[in-house]
């Protein structure tokens, strides 16, 4: 009987552990067990990426449709070249579509948005979005403002 | 006490790095006949089957309890920081990788050193002293294989869980103080922890510390109950060792895994 109450105790000791194991994964770190999705490539590039980062995620009307997997220079356009997996289901990206890389909150982490374009044809595996919109810079945004309000008082 | 010469000095030092090497060396054959041995564990899955219920089982209610009082002092210190930036959402997210990156493998280990390894010391102490080792092999039994081995396979399959179990109750304890006490709301506190807390970095490389830290730590204690004098005295430093010993390795050991995990090098 003592026996008995011993194997019943570790059973569910290791029943404890996995239970424990499958809330980190599913409830805590919100891995589904269908996250493993077919994917495409795309490419953009950007004249200024600062702050985005790999592994950022790529959105479309705020819904996450992909992620960031490579960002590296392209050294003949001295752009940054940003490579985005974007889930197979949405394979019916107009070619003309915007990309734009925008901020979550004041000084949160960067993200890619798309926007959609308005032509038939659309983008294959391994095409590049030529419409994009640089990072904001806030030194930039300064300079700008700084240097308008210099020659307004020149004026 | 005689003035000592500086000779007789440098031959106290030598001495010192002599038994350090023999200390470590025997303590890794040891490690290997007890895991390697003919046969593995020795009589089958009854020996671990009550060792795992005396080195995990046993340890759940300490480990549950610290748990939950961990997890709701991080949530409430997270709170009362980050509420100064107004960003009191992100607690879940502070409490989520606080506990699954560190405080839950290391926590759990220095827990499951002062109240499964120091027993686990004694207790082996214990039989050496009352020549219950020497009379298992006068009678042909390897104490390796069977008093050795299911306890240390416990310590390697019950620290993992506690650590896992640590974690879980620890984000639950920081979601009443968050959510039901200081009135963040629900869906923020998780959805927050899902979007930044990724399986394979923090859930995957918490797993690996805490299996690092259990072998790290059953070792130890194994390791000094079979080693030590066969006196009471010697029983009693052999346990200090093992809990000072083992707390030390796993802070430390805990440093270099984490500059390894997540040091971007």
């Amino acid at each position: 009987m003592q026996n008995r109450t011993m194997e019943i105790g570790v059973g569910l000791f290791l029943l404890a552990g996995i239970l424990a194991l499958l809330l980190l994964a599913l409830r805590v770190s919100g891995l589904s067990p269908t996250a493993s999705t077919d994917t495409y490539k795309l490419y953009a590039y950007f004249d200024n990426i600062a702050g985005l980062t790999v592994r950022a995620k790529v959105t479309m009307a705020g819904v996450t449709i992909g992620k960031v997997t490579a960002i590296d220079l392209d050294r003949d356009n001295f752009t940054a070249r940003v490579t985005l997996q974007v889930e197979k289901d949405v394979n019916n990206l107009p070619t003309d579509s915007t990309a734009s890389i925008l901020t979550a909150g004041l000084l949160g982490e960067k993200y890619i948005g798309i926007s959609v374009g308005g032509d038939d044809a659309v983008l294959k595996d391994g095409g590049t979005i030529h419409d994009t919109q640089s990072s904001l810079v806030l030194e930039d945004l300064i300079g700008k403002f700084l240097m308008n309000t210099v020659s307004k008082e020149a004026k | 006490m005689r003035k000592l010469s500086l000779i007789d000095r440098v031959g106290l030092f030598g001495r010192a790095g002599i038994d350090i090497v023999s200390v470590l060396g025997r303590s890794t054959i040891f490690l290997f006949h007890a895991l390697l041995g003919r046969g593995g564990i020795g009589g089958g899955l009854g020996l671990l089957l009550k060792q795992l219920h005396a080195v995990g089982v046993m340890s759940l209610v300490i480990i549950v309890v610290s748990g939950v009082f961990i997890g709701m002092v991080l949530a409430l210190q997270g709170f009362s920081i980050l509420s100064s930036y107004g960003s009191e959402q992100a607690v879940g997210q502070m409490v989520a990788l606080t506990l699954l990156r560190e405080l839950g493998p290391v926590v759990t280990a220095l827990l499951f050193a002062g109240r499964a390894g120091s027993a686990l010391t004694a207790e082996i102490g214990n039989m050496k002293s009352t020549e219950q080792l020497s009379s298992l092999e006068m009678i042909g039994v390897d104490p390796l294989k069977y008093i050795i081995a299911p306890r240390l396979w416990a310590g390697f399959i019950s620290l993992p869980l506690l650590a896992m179990i640590f974690s879980v109750v620890g984000i639950w304890g920081g979601s009443w103080v968050a959510v039901d006490w200081l009135g963040v709301y629900d869906g923020s506190y998780w959805s927050n922890m899902q979007n930044s807390v990724t399986f394979s970095g923090d859930v995957v490389n918490g797993i690996i510390k805490s299996i690092v830290f259990a072998f790290v730590v059953t070792w130890i204690a194994v390791f000094q109950g079979y080693d030590c004098e066969p006196t009471s005295e010697g029983i009693s430093r052999a346990t200090t060792k093992t809990v000072v010993y083992a707390s030390l390795a796993v802070l430390g050991m805990d440093f270099i895994l984490t500059a390894l995990m997540f040091g971007d090098f």
